[in-house]
């Protein structure tokens, strides 16, 4: 219960930061929130839009990082409740690991943002 | 998990299981005729009179932790130095098998200094991923790194043993383990080189240099190269620390121990959703401070492990 209301408070916080920060993003672009929790990211692949700002928020004791395995984006280490913010401009696949816990594999999945809007 | 041998000292894989508690404490080696025996826990009384070259090994003081699993890291750290200086016999020099720090922190490497210092004894350092935070190591290698190479490896000698510290938790691969790389297992080969396969052989580094539960990343990708190179050797002790509870294992000549913490347990390997902090109730937490005997026989390189809680 205290994990779902911490889940939405850091949703709405995410949307807020990325709100302000990228007013130029296209309105189509929905912002994402990837939570680290119990070593995991989750979800572990998620779709977002071209221009989209994905945000991880470490929820575990234990510090983490969100590294590209092209070398695109590398967080700092993320102690607990720490953020990390990206934006993903070009559509494609970008996998990620933790570079502390290698294990920890999640990955980032963009769509042309277009492509989506001619779909509705 | 373990496939430590039940021998006819009764120890059982269930004891052995049993035994992968937590204890805030540090395990004492000592090598009689160059072949290394832990004298259990320090703190407890037992190190009377071992001959030989004693050393102490300590691990994942995670300065700077503050989390549930146990609020102040640096008291008990505090308490595992306490005991240290209080030992009988004065141990030789301390290895300190990694996670000094929580979070590379200046100020918490200053912390485990003040407080490890205090044990009045040299000190042989391994980094763990915890204390590698700032991309390029400079927070660790400006402290520890002198006369290393690399991230931080190097060998010694001390009474007729060849100690080599390892760096595993640098330069990590997406979906990997611990990594040693192909510089420093080179850097191994040549150390290696020329020795008399007699000398015994002491390998620490911070992961496990086998693969105890590779699911959580418990292993090191390519340790099999490194223990290619010491097969030859007729007594080689890999000390490990990183999963914060204590497993052994006897692979040829090869024996593997991983160390206790002292910040917090972790839970046995698959026992939990992740590797995380582990809470414990705080009475059982004493009750689950350990001692540990752990005999090498030489020849036969099986070993005996007799664990007993410090309470009750």
């Amino acid at each position: 219960m205290a994990r779902k209301l911490c889940g939405a408070i850091v949703l709405a916080v995410a949307v807020f930061t990325t709100a302000t920060a990228l007013p130029a993003a296209p309105a189509q672009a929905a912002d994402s929130v990837v939570l680290i929790d119990q070593f995991t990211f989750t979800p572990q692949r998620i779709t977002v839009k071209a221009g989209a700002t994905v945000t991880w928020t470490n929820e575990d004791d234990v510090p983490h990082t969100i590294a590209s395995s092209s070398k695109l984006f590398k967080s700092k280490a993320l102690d607990t409740g720490d953020k990390f913010s990206f934006t993903f401009t070009t559509p494609g696949t970008y996998e990620y690991f933790c570079s502390l816990h290698p294990h920890m594999t999640g990955a980032v999945v963009v769509e042309a943002a277009t492509g989506s809007n001619a779909a509705r | 998990m373990t496939s430590d041998h039940d021998d006819g000292h009764g120890v059982s894989r269930r004891k052995i299981l049993e035994c992968m508690t937590w204890a805030g404490t540090g395990v004492l080696w000592t090598m009689a005729g160059g072949v290394p025996r832990s004298m259990g826990i320090i703190g407890e009384a037992r190190a009377a009179e071992p001959s030989g070259l004693t050393f102490l090994q300590i691990s994942d003081s995670h300065v700077g932790f503050d989390k549930p699993a146990n609020p102040n890291a640096l008291g008990t750290l505090e308490e595992a130095v306490n005991k240290i200086k209080a030992l009988p016999v004065k141990p030789s020099f301390v290895i300190h098998t990694g996670d000094i720090t929580h979070l590379s922190k200046p100020s918490e490497f200053d912390d485990a200094d003040r407080i490890i210092s205090q044990a009045r004894l040299d000190v042989h350092y391994v980094p763990g991923e915890h204390d590698v935070l700032d991309e390029d190591v400079k927070l660790y290698r400006n402290r520890y790194g002198r006369g290393t190479k690399g991230a931080g490896w190097y060998s010694f000698d001390a009474n007729g043993v060849h100690f080599i510290g390892l760096v595993n938790v640098v330069d990590l691969k997406a979906g990997g383990l611990g990594n040693l790389g192909n510089e420093q297992l080179e850097w191994l080969e040549g150390d290696l080189k020329g020795r008399p396969a007699s000398t015994p052989i002491v390998v620490f580094a911070h992961i496990p240099l086998w693969s105890v539960y590779p699911a959580w990343g418990w292993g090191t990708e390519d340790a099999a190269r490194a223990l290619d190179y010491l097969k030859r050797f007729g007594s080689v002790t890999v000390l490990n620390g990183h999963i914060h509870q204590i497993m052994q294992k006897v692979e040829g000549n090869v024996t593997f121990h991983t160390a206790m913490s002292t910040a917090f347990p972790q839970p046995a390997p698959g026992a939990a959703p992740s590797p995380g902090p582990m809470k414990v109730a705080d009475d059982k937490l004493r009750s689950l401070l350990g001692v540990t005997d752990v005999t090498f026989k030489r020849g036969q390189q099986r070993l005996a492990i007799v664990d007993q809680p410090l309470q009750g």
